[in-house]
């Protein structure tokens, strides 16, 4: 049997343990964050810090504590985030070992140290922070706008109560990539498989009543890597912080495609 | 090549910084709403347009808007863009410029209707499949008689349906973008003419010089100089620092709007759409107590209104909680279905952060910090404006601003919910045109000044080795806490004083302050501490200007001037800020009081009931 190891300077070793600093008033304890670090300006392997937050000083969610221990301990920790209320997508990492909104994941549903990691299998810039490139140009790659072909109207294009609900489930993505970079098939393949966030996307514009280039957009998914590198593993609906099922999305697809041989 | 002779750096502090050039007709700074609208409508022109953010595009704040965008199509009822007009102006308490108001109403239904022809998912009504529309606040038909249904919404998630079109819109116009790169400074020439900007790209360190006939601002607000607010922590207006920084003035930015119903303790965003589908507030006692303050509109009050009758049923021992310090909003008696399908978002919002089924239970809610009217001032191309040489609206060269960090005015003293989204879109286009008429594809740069980069790179080579002894949290922590205590939705003379010498405090203490990170690859505190010095500048003249304006109007609520005084102050005011002694210098602008065309009449001030 072939046993694998990660190369050398990808190990993982650890790091330093910062104390916690002064204590403030109150009942609530501490709480302790394993993050993984790396510092591309050094060269040295990625490592894990160990920090301990206060949790009377602290906000509830996994962001409030890399926030507080930023402010409070060490201002080097880097990592994306903006909205703090799950709509922006930016602070996606992969927190007790499942790919989420660090702003919505509440620090109290999980046991034991808070261990932090960036998205697996994305090129790491800093500490938690991916180069998503390929993600986005993926995502760019499906034609996200509308197309059609018919005089365009005055007013608005019509779309029934039922047809517009046939959106729901698919338009609220935020491009988080929480679903892309927890899919198997995507870690191997991401060069040529688009992933479960572009596909679902894909299908979100195949499925707009208003839409008029179904063709070439199934078309354009027709090949055995863009779309049919998805084994319905279905990482990608279980770690959607949005609850949306890319899965059955990219099924949907495959559908359309037999659909239009018979 | 570089536009200055040679990619040699100029050495600051002895250091140099490599820097690479870009020339494009036109720069756009920022791609929420305004900013992409305006590459997109730049692109169609023909224009080569840099799109230059420091969060991917559909990270903005736009993402984050909830309830809806307005505008007259009458696809509920009868509707009118003059009663649009009328509701804005009065909701701007006579303090936006009436022809730009008319322009951003009549032009709005033409907007709308663009954003739908690119895709956006708007919520269709069950019967027609036309785009539905909800009742919003100050929102009303037959000029304030009736109700009116003119918010249109994508069920609660508005702003996250129009970013993400519009962010595929600048797609299939394969609009340049330059994705996280953090904008520093501006260029500006002898002349006062804006010729670019200089940015740190995040992911390398490196230093880029764009230059362009035409630099827009379409950075947002900065919320973040309170300590709790509806916005992103990226929402530290920093296009509104650099022009403050480059000499020029920001306009009116005493008027902050509080959303009445943020999240108790977290701050998050829940919709004004929410009481427009039917949700209320109560008091301790159980009381719908908006019903005293706004016989009329009730709950769909202007939110200045609603905010100022919460912060005084608070005051009198009316509110709800252990502490009797906030308020309910009830959604319990609405249909679930309804909820299910038109505020899914903010459902799961009260759900994660406040532990609420909002089927079951009301929601803890509180005036929370989510707007800012004031901004630099434009007129309705999207231009900026400012005074000089007795013209009041002197046009700066080279520079436009769109969107919350643009101040047309629209939005005057108070802006009205869904107002937002339509502004972006009708001066993002607007702008758009606006530089299609002032420039030809491929117009001939002059070359720029020599010094053009030292600007900045001085600001950023401080700031990177700054070593003094206040951690950048620390000092913005103190800031927050301080504009959210003396410049919150009730004003006083004393209590504004009293912020004015505290801010200032703060500002001394720039000079102190102490980054740890020293890296040039992604580093955060870097940016943390630029952005904390753009958000200082802002909070130093919001606060004196709103100890400068001695009377109530909108959102600006001073207790000892209760009274609207449009003989004395019916202008806008003007802050200047001089980066060395960090003392704030304010003039006027007088109020636009005509219309575009005749099509309408210029609305006189009267007194404003809901």
């Amino acid at each position: 049997m072939v046993e694998f190891t990660l190369p050398k300077n990808s190990r993982v070793t650890e790091g330093k343990t910062w104390p916690l600093p002064k204590k403030a008033a109150g009942s609530k304890g501490t709480r302790e964050y394993r993050i993984y670090r790396f510092d591309p300006d050094s060269g040295a392997n990625p490592r894990m810090d160990t920090y301990t937050v206060d949790l009377d000083d602290c906000g509830p969610m996994v962001l409030d504590a890399l926030i507080w221990i930023k402010n409070k301990i060490d201002p080097s920790l880097t990592f994306r985030r903006s909205c703090r209320e799950g709509v922006c997508g930016s602070c996606a990492m992969n927190i007790d070992g499942g790919n989420t909104l660090a702003c919505t994941k509440d620090m109290a549903e999980i046991a034991g140290p808070v261990k932090v990691y960036p998205l697996p299998h994305q090129p790491v810039v800093k500490d938690l922070v991916p180069d998503l490139t390929n993600f986005y140009a993926q995502h760019a790659s499906i034609q996200p706008y509308l197309q059609t072909t018919s005089p365009t109207p005055e007013k608005e294009w019509k779309q029934s109560h039922d047809d517009r609900a046939k959106l729901d489930g698919l338009y609220e993505c935020i491009l988080c990539a929480c679903c892309s970079t927890a899919c198997p098939s995507y870690w191997w393949n991401s060069d040529r498989f688009l992933g479960p966030a572009a596909l679902l996307q894909a299908f979100r514009w195949i499925n707009d009543s208003r839409d008029e280039a179904t063709g070439e957009r199934l078309d354009n998914l027709e090949d055995p890597f863009r779309l049919y590198r998805c084994h319905t593993i279905m990482n990608c609906a279980q770690t959607c912080p949005k609850h949306l099922n890319p899965a059955k999305a990219i099924a949907e697809i495959k559908k359309k495609l037999v659909e239009r041989q018979v | 090549m570089a536009a200055n002779g040679g990619n040699e750096a100029p050495k600051v502090n002895g250091r140099a910084y490599p820097i690479e050039d870009h020339t494009y007709d036109v720069i756009v700074v920022g791609a929420g709403g305004s900013g992409l609208r305006a590459v997109v409508g730049c692109s169609e022109a023909g224009l080569k347009t840099a799109c230059i953010t420091k969060v991917f595009p559909t990270r903005s704040h736009t993402v984050a808007a909830q309830g809806g965008i307005a505008a007259a199509l009458g696809n509920m009822g009868e509707d009118d863009w003059r009663w649009h007009m009328y509701d804005t102006v009065k909701g701007a308490d006579w303090l936006g410029d009436q022809d730009a108001i008319e322009y951003l109403c009549r032009n709005a239904p033409a907007a709308v209707y663009e954003l739908e022809h690119w895709g956006l998912p708007f919520s269709r009504r069950e019967d027609n499949g036309r785009i539905y529309q909800r009742p919003f606040g100050g929102m009303t038909t037959h000029y304030g008689k009736g109700t009116a249904q003119r918010t249109c919404a994508a069920a609660d998630r508005t702003g996250h349906a129009m970013l993400h079109t519009l962010y595929g819109a600048a797609l299939k116009h394969n609009a340049e973008f330059f994705i996280e790169y953090f904008a520093i400074d501006l260029i500006v020439d002898d002349e006062g003419r804006c010729r670019g900007v200089v940015a740190l790209k995040l992911d390398d360190g490196t230093i880029h010089r764009f230059r362009g006939h035409m630099t827009i601002m379409a950075t947002g607000g900065y919320g973040r100089a309170y300590y709790s607010c509806t916005g992103a922590h990226t929402q530290t207006g920093d296009g509104n620092a650099m022009v403050l920084r480059a000499g020029l003035p920001l306009q009116d930015m005493e008027f902050v709007q509080f959303h009445p119903t943020g999240i108790y303790g977290a701050g998050c965003l829940i919709t004004e759409g929410s009481r427009g589908e039917g949700g209320y507030l109560t008091n301790s006692e159980g009381e719908r107590f908006m019903e005293r303050y706004a016989p009329s509109a009730k709950d769909l009050a202007s939110r200045d209104v609603v905010s100022r009758a919460m912060t005084i049923e608070i005051r009198e021992g009316r509110g709800v909680g252990a502490k009797h310090d906030h308020i309910y909003l009830h959604l319990d008696h609405l249909d679930p279905k309804v909820l299910a399908e038109r505020l899914p978002g903010i459902s799961e919002s009260a759900r994660i952060f406040a532990g609420v089924d909002v089927t079951r239970e009301p929601i803890p809610v509180i005036p929370t910090v989510h707007y800012n009217m004031g901004g630099i001032a434009t007129n309705y191309h999207g231009e900026a404006l400012t005074k000089r040489g007795g013209n009041d609206d002197a046009i700066i060269p080279g520079l436009m601003a769109l969107g919350e960090a643009g101040c047309v005015s629209v939005h005057g003293a108070n802006r009205l919910g869904s107002n937002s989204l339509i502004d972006l879109v009708v001066f993002g286009r607007a702008a758009a045109q606006r530089c299609a008429e002032l420039i030809q594809p491929n117009d001939k740069h002059a070359d720029l000044p020599k010094d053009s980069a030292d600007r900045a790179l001085s600001r950023l080579d401080r700031f990177r080795n700054a070593n003094g002894s206040t951690p950048t949290a620390e000092l913005r922590e103190r800031m927050q806490r301080v504009m959210q205590t003396n410049c919150a939705v009730f004003r006083t003379g004393e209590v504004l004083e009293e912020g004015s010498k505290r801010i200032h405090e703060v500002l001394a203490g720039v000079p102190d302050i102490k980054v740890s990170d020293r890296s040039l690859i992604w580093n955060t505190d870097l940016v943390e501490t630029l952005e904390f010095d753009n958000l200082i500048v802002q909070a130093v003249v919001t606060m004196d200007a709103a100890v400068n304006r001695k009377e109530s109007r909108g959102a600006h609520a001073r207790e000892d001037y209760p009274e609207r005084d449009d003989k004395n102050w019916m202008k806008h005011s003007l802050a200047w800020l001089d980066p060395v002694s960090g003392k704030v210098t304010i003039d006027y602008r007088p109020v636009h009081t005509y219309t575009l065309t005749n099509d309408v009449s210029y609305i006189e001030p009267k007194a404003r009931v809901y």
